[in-house]
């Protein structure tokens, strides 16, 4: 019979750790994909979600079950990418000289008609992927979870851990840096 | 360019585009395997945090102890000296020998 999440819970709470494995294997999907919102390199993913699942071993006493273990979990994953962020920003300072073909191509066909360059085409999800990636950590994250993955503020307050003013405050200056960027973006394509 | 709107569309492709769930093969009974490696060098790691923790309240212990007898007022009386005393008992037997016919 299978046993249910409170049981598994209390079962590794107990020192029985082989309880953990079918947690591990339920949410790491979902852990995964979190972790390659915020990382490129496969190595890198797999290092983050390896460290989010040796946190909540560590931490599960502290798990109070009022929200779902799913809940208690993707919080510690968001904090775990976004420590993974602010020891990572090797790559911010780098130019855009590198933008493959494809991606010139669907910024040629957007200055012609902004209409024309389709929002599904890789060459689109690579310019983002580039963009994100010369954000500031805190920006980062919260473009991700604001913009793309459609969070409110309360919720975002609650999964990093700020206050909701200073989210406000972050997801204003996060536009204006993404604003800085493309800027930056264009002009050394078109300049 | 209108950076607004080339900002929103940029935005709308990664909200098109989400991240697969892929997972590597028996990811889970290498995160298990870890755990269990980790709880054995934790059991040593607990021996020998007690081992320095007794060392450390020795060493306190040894300081407080030279610390009061430095600050102790010296007494020039040797019959309460504790050395004397103890000397005396542990050469009794022999002093006996010594006097005895």
């Amino acid at each position: 019979m299978e046993r249910s999440e409170a049981e598994l819970i209390a079962a590794v709470l107990k020192g029985d750790s082989a309880s953990f494995e079918p947690l591990v294997a339920k949410y790491s999907p979902r852990v995964f994909a979190t972790a390659r919102r915020y990382a490129r390199r496969e190595s890198e993913i797999e290092d983050i979600v390896q460290e989010v699942w040796l946190k909540a071993f560590d931490k599960l006493k502290t798990f109070r079950a009022e929200a779902p273990f799913e809940h208690w979990l993707m919080r510690l994953a968001v904090r775990t990418c976004y420590d993974f962020l602010r020891g990572h920003q090797r790559n911010r300072e780098s130019s855009f000289s590198e933008i493959s073909e494809p991606e010139e191509d669907w910024l040629d066909r957007f200055v012609a008609d902004p209409g024309s360059a389709p929002e599904d085409a890789d060459a689109a999800k690579l310019l983002i992927d580039r963009v994100l990636e010369k954000l500031s950590p805190a920006a980062r994250l919260v473009i991700q979870l604001l913009e793309i993955e459609d969070r409110s503020v309360k919720e975002i307050a609650e999964i990093t851990g700020w206050s909701v003013p200073l989210v406000k405050v972050r997801a204003f200056r996060a536009r204006g840096e993404m604003r800085k960027i493309l800027s930056r973006m264009t002009q050394d394509k078109y300049l | 360019m209108n950076l607004a709107e080339l900002q929103k569309k940029l935005l709308t492709a990664a909200r098109l585009n989400p991240p697969d769930e892929r997972v590597p093969y028996a990811f889970e009974k290498r995160i298990t395997a870890l755990i269990a490696a980790r709880a054995a060098a934790d059991h040593w790691v607990a021996w020998t945090r007690g081992w320095w923790r007794a060392a450390a309240s020795c060493v306190a212990v040894a300081v407080a102890c030279g610390v009061f007898s430095l600050f102790m007022p010296v007494t020039t009386d040797n019959s309460n000296d504790l050395s004397q005393d103890f000397e005396n008992t542990l050469l009794a037997s022999v002093d006996q020998a010594d006097v005895a016919p």
